[in-house]
């Protein structure tokens, strides 16, 4: 390692202030949560009177539980045919529409929500499906996939080949020789992106409210609604909640690449 | 030269399910798009027709045909309001994005260049915003940036105003939100390639008689331009479409064509009009996006 | 301890496929050929191992050597010939199913799995029974010398350890031939030549066969009972370390093993058993007449530095053989001191360069030549030997 710092003064500077405009202002929403005044301009002291009165509001509560539900279940999927469609990516060499599949599993990364969400709802429309958990899911899968694919693949690519050639010459026929090496060694990046997945699915507005139906809401569909109609105290405290819950999401996601770290680079999250 | 052969083929069939999905989700919608914008404009539930229906055999489907127009196109052309909404959108994404470049590459350039270990931490502390709710982000600013928001306040102790400044719902608080949520993905790509780059190379442009700006102007930037154009590339496209920052921050009386859709679809319930807004979307960043697939896949598959 | 390890008795599965007939050799490659593309990456090779034998296969990267090596393993299959190993045909057998085991040039070593796991990894394929598998660890572990290692993972190990565990677990399973990829050459120069001689060891008291990849002549030199030298896919010799030396069959591999010097042919001349060649940088030389007729090809004549003595006045002793005697007259026009040896570089007068080779026999420096010294470098007729181009 460098042993003469390369760090200019303008470097320290950049450093400081990019993270300053990255971090305050969601310090300033914690902080305000917890202000007893209704006011934003008056500190009224500490105060928990936002979460009671949070966990009063029936229909907040029940967005969340939706979105939890929908999060959880479009990130298990998506985690399983993510992993999937990396797998055939990273090892299946030249087959018959690879193209066609990589294209449709890197343009959603990109593509405005807006698309995304109009051609679903469209689809459904047209099967007849009956809106709410299950057309969120699925639409939360399409997309989050994407992302997990690419996380996947990424470690998949960075893998020394040689270890699954190791282990069929030392008796493991393919299959086996990917279950007992490779997928160990990639787990950690099948976690992290089972994390994504389920955040962007926690986050994601613009799709769910292009798939879901009348009286199942997601919690940024409520939160949404509720922005619209100017600051309340309350939705600072639902938005802190929500960011503690992925602290602690991606507090165990680095222990857990932590206790794996002994098997090379982890697999960042993007 | 590897084991190629021999995983290649189970690892294909690992293909199948995912692919169907994508199918079924992802390219069979696209083609309800297509359809929906060639129909005409109905009140009905679904507000469109005509649907194809299969069950009414070939020549119901070629009567279908005969009925799709290209109506809904020659609207988006000729008003205005359509017009002036894409312009509006290329122009936000190409001034945000030039913004976000000049903010993001002294971070992530201070980030190469500090100590390996605390790389990882700055690398986590860039990533962490990006985990955290995008609407909350943008809600945050709302706080901020609200009449008798701390902004103002500061400002107005400070004396720098005498009466509190109107920001939300202005052009400055939509820029400051797209920045401020879009940062972390302009500036992992550009870390990213400038954290992979020698450090010898600019030791050796300076052992040559560079001087400090030469050196980066010569060296660091020139090999830093694929990730420049990931970044670009990563915050352009999305925000061409952005809905909910100019909802929520800016004014409502230019939008963009995110906005436009969504008002088409959801106020005005003219689901044609707002599938061909989609398709005119897509069209529009068909090239953005063919570069940015391009550069994705050569990324991860030469290693 | 470890001498009553019978001799290759792996394979359980492919039993009975490879037990040769006395004198048969081990393995046999028959007019082998792998294509990528229109590159033809293996291009015909022939080659019989016996069993027991420490075989090298040589050459410069891009060779096919590698790729001769994956299609042993079964990581490729041949276009073209067949693979028996004893009389069964294993050319397009998978890695899993042949009794071949390879150790691999960075290890391969499962990052995830202690020492001890991946020892036994090869083991448990084999539905071994885990008190079996327990003895047999053990003994690789002796065998190898990593006792008090067997729950560190890799990367708890040093570089010459992490060899040791991709050797024991490439054993473990008692293959009747090992591959071993580049062994060495992630190794610094002091431990790979004390890991050679380990390895030569191992080789003899298992009584294995071995089959080594490598680009460095001096390894393949020191461990291997044969070489097989590759270049552009094919095999183009293969003999024994000291034949490959002296008796190279072309100029390139004259060149690839070792160094030489090289003066072109331009005429010949028939003087009983001796020819006499005319050459343009090094006037008239005396050779002796190469085991293989020259045909009108043409040809160089090669001598190894080392066989070219310098002296202030030529050959004193000698006076009588004075015709027998090649001598070229000349200048030190380069000296480059090599600790055991220093090499020289004469210009001649007739306008060529040769190189010699000296040992420093002496600590003090009598015998060294200065720069642009005149000096003699003499060799005898059956020092050199006669290369087609």
């Amino acid at each position: 390692m460098r042993k003469i710092s390369r760090l200019s003064r303008f470097n320290i500077a950049s450093l400081a202030l990019g993270f300053a405009f990255l971090y305050l202002p969601i310090l300033i929403l914690v902080i305000y949560s917890f202000n007893a005044s209704r006011l934003v301009t008056v500190w009224g002291g500490w105060s928990l009177r936002w979460y009671h009165a949070l966990f009063a509001d029936r229909a907040m509560i029940e967005a969340s539980w939706m979105s939890l539900r929908v999060a959880f279940s479009s990130a298990t999927i998506a985690t399983l045919l993510g992993t999937l469609a990396a797998v055939a990516l990273a090892r299946g060499e030249r087959f018959r529409g690879r193209t066609l599949f990589s294209g449709m599993l890197y343009a959603p990364l990109v593509m405005p929500e807006v698309i995304t969400g109009l051609s679903l709802l469209l689809l459904f429309v047209a099967l007849n499906a009956e809106r709410g958990f299950w057309t969120v899911t699925i639409a939360h899968t399409t997309l989050t996939m994407c992302f997990v694919a690419v996380v996947v693949q990424s470690r998949l690519g960075s893998l020394d080949r040689s270890l699954e050639e190791a282990a069929m010459d030392l008796g493991c026929p393919p299959v086996r020789a990917f279950l007992s090496v490779t997928l160990p060694l990639i787990a950690p990046a099948i976690v992290a992106g089972w994390m994504l997945a389920f955040t962007l699915s926690l986050d994601d507005l613009v799709i769910a409210s292009f798939t879901t139906g009348p009286g199942s809401a997601t919690l940024p569909i409520r939160i949404y609604s509720e922005v619209r109609l100017g600051v309340k105290p309350e939705i600072n405290a639902i938005c802190t909640l929500v960011i503690a819950l992925i602290a602690v999401v991606i507090f165990i996601a680095s222990l857990a690449s932590k206790l794996s770290s002994s098997q090379g680079e982890s697999a960042a999250p993007l | 030269m590897s084991a190629r052969r021999i995983f290649a083929r189970p690892a294909r069939f690992a293909a199948i399910a995912p692919y169907v999905w994508m199918v079924l989700f992802f390219l069979v919608p696209f083609g309800f798009v297509l359809k929906i914008s060639l129909s005409q404009t109905a009140i009905a539930q679904p507000p469109y027709e005509p649907v194809f229906d299969l069950t009414a055999g070939w020549t119901a489907i070629r009567a279908a045909f005969a009925a799709l127009s290209i109506d809904n196109f020659k609207l988006l052309t000729s008003d205005d309001i359509y017009v002036y909404a894409y312009l509006r959108s290329l122009s936000v994404a190409v001034t945000a994005t030039a913004l976000l470049l000049l903010i993001g590459y002294p971070i992530a350039y201070g980030m190469a260049r500090l100590p390996k270990r605390w790389q990882a931490v700055a690398m986590v502390l860039v990533i962490v915003p990006f985990w955290t709710s995008f609407l909350i982000r943008i809600y945050a600013w709302i706080n901020i940036l609200q009449h008798d928001g701390l902004l103002n306040q500061i400002l107005l102790t400070l004396h720098l105003v005498s009466q509190p400044v109107v920001w939300l719902s202005t052009d400055t608080a939509m820029y400051v939100g797209i920045v401020y949520s879009y940062l972390p993905f302009m500036i992992l790509p550009l870390y990213a390639t400038l954290a992979k780059m020698e450090p010898a190379l600019e030791e050796a442009a300076s052992d040559l008689g560079a001087p400090p700006g030469a050196v980066f102007w010569l060296v660091t930037f020139p090999l830093s331009l694929p990730g420049v154009g990931a970044g670009v590339l990563l915050c352009f496209i999305p925000i061409v479409g952005e809905f909910v920052i100019p909802d929520l921050l800016a004014g409502s009386n230019s939008l963009m064509i995110g906005q436009t859709l969504w008002l088409e679809f959801f106020t005005n319930k003219d689901w044609p009009v707002a599938s061909a807004a989609a398709i005119v979307l897509l069209a529009v960043l068909l090239l953005p996006l063919l570069l940015y697939e391009r550069l994705q896949r050569r990324q991860l598959e030469e290693r | 301890m470890t001498d009553e390890l019978p001799r290759t008795d792996a394979g359980e599965k492919a039993a009975g496929a490879a037990h040769p007939a006395a004198g048969g050799p081990l393995l046999r490659i028959e007019g082998v050929v792998k294509a990528f593309g229109t590159f033809r990456a293996v291009d015909g090779v022939s080659l019989d191992i016996k069993a027991g034998e420490f075989f090298a296969l040589l050459g410069p990267s891009g060779c096919g050597k590698t790729t001769l090596l994956r299609m042993l393993a079964g990581f490729e299959a041949p276009d073209e010939g067949r693979i028996l190993l004893g009389d069964k045909d294993i050319a397009q057998a998978l890695p899993h199913e042949r009794p071949i085991n390879m150790m691999f040039q960075n290890y391969a070593l499962f990052p995830h799995l202690s020492v001890r796991d991946n020892i036994a990894f090869g083991l448990k394929r084999a539905n071994m029974a885990r008190a079996d598998i327990a003895t047999r660890v053990a003994e690789m572990v002796a065998l190898v010398k990593l006792e008090g290692l067997e729950k560190r993972k890799p990367d708890q190990l040093s570089g010459g350890q992490r060899q040791r565990v991709a050797l024991a677990r490439a054993l473990a399973r008692r293959p009747q031939l090992l591959l071993l990829d580049e062994p060495l050459a992630a190794l610094d120069r002091k431990l790979r030549e004390s890991t050679q001689a380990e390895l030569m060891e191992l080789q003899r008291r298992l009584g294995m066969t071995f089959i080594v990849v490598t680009h460095d002549q001096e390894e393949a030199m020191t461990m291997a009972d044969r070489i097989g030298v590759m270049r552009s896919g094919k095999l183009v010799q293969v003999a024994g370390p000291r034949e490959l030396y002296e008796a190279p069959r072309s100029r390139w591999i004259a060149e690839f093993v070792g160094d030489i010097n090289l003066f072109d042919a331009e005429s010949k001349l028939r003087d009983g058993h001796r020819l006499v060649i005319g050459t343009r940088d090094a006037g008239t030389l005396v050779v002796a007449e190469p085991r293989q007729p020259l045909g009108e090809a043409k040809f160089s004549v090669a001598i190894r530095p080392e066989k070219i003595k310098l002296s202030r006045r030529g050959p004193v002793s000698e006076a009588g053989h004075e015709t027998a005697i090649n001598r070229l007259d000349g200048v030190i026009a380069d000296i480059c001191y090599l600790g055991g040896t220093t090499t020289y570089k004469v210009k001649l007068d007739t306008g060529g360069t040769v190189q010699a080779s000296v040992a420093n026999s002496a600590r003090l420096d009598v015998d060294a030549y200065s720069l642009n010294q005149h000096v003699v470098a003499w060799f005898t007729p059956d020092d050199c030997m006669v290369l087609p181009s």
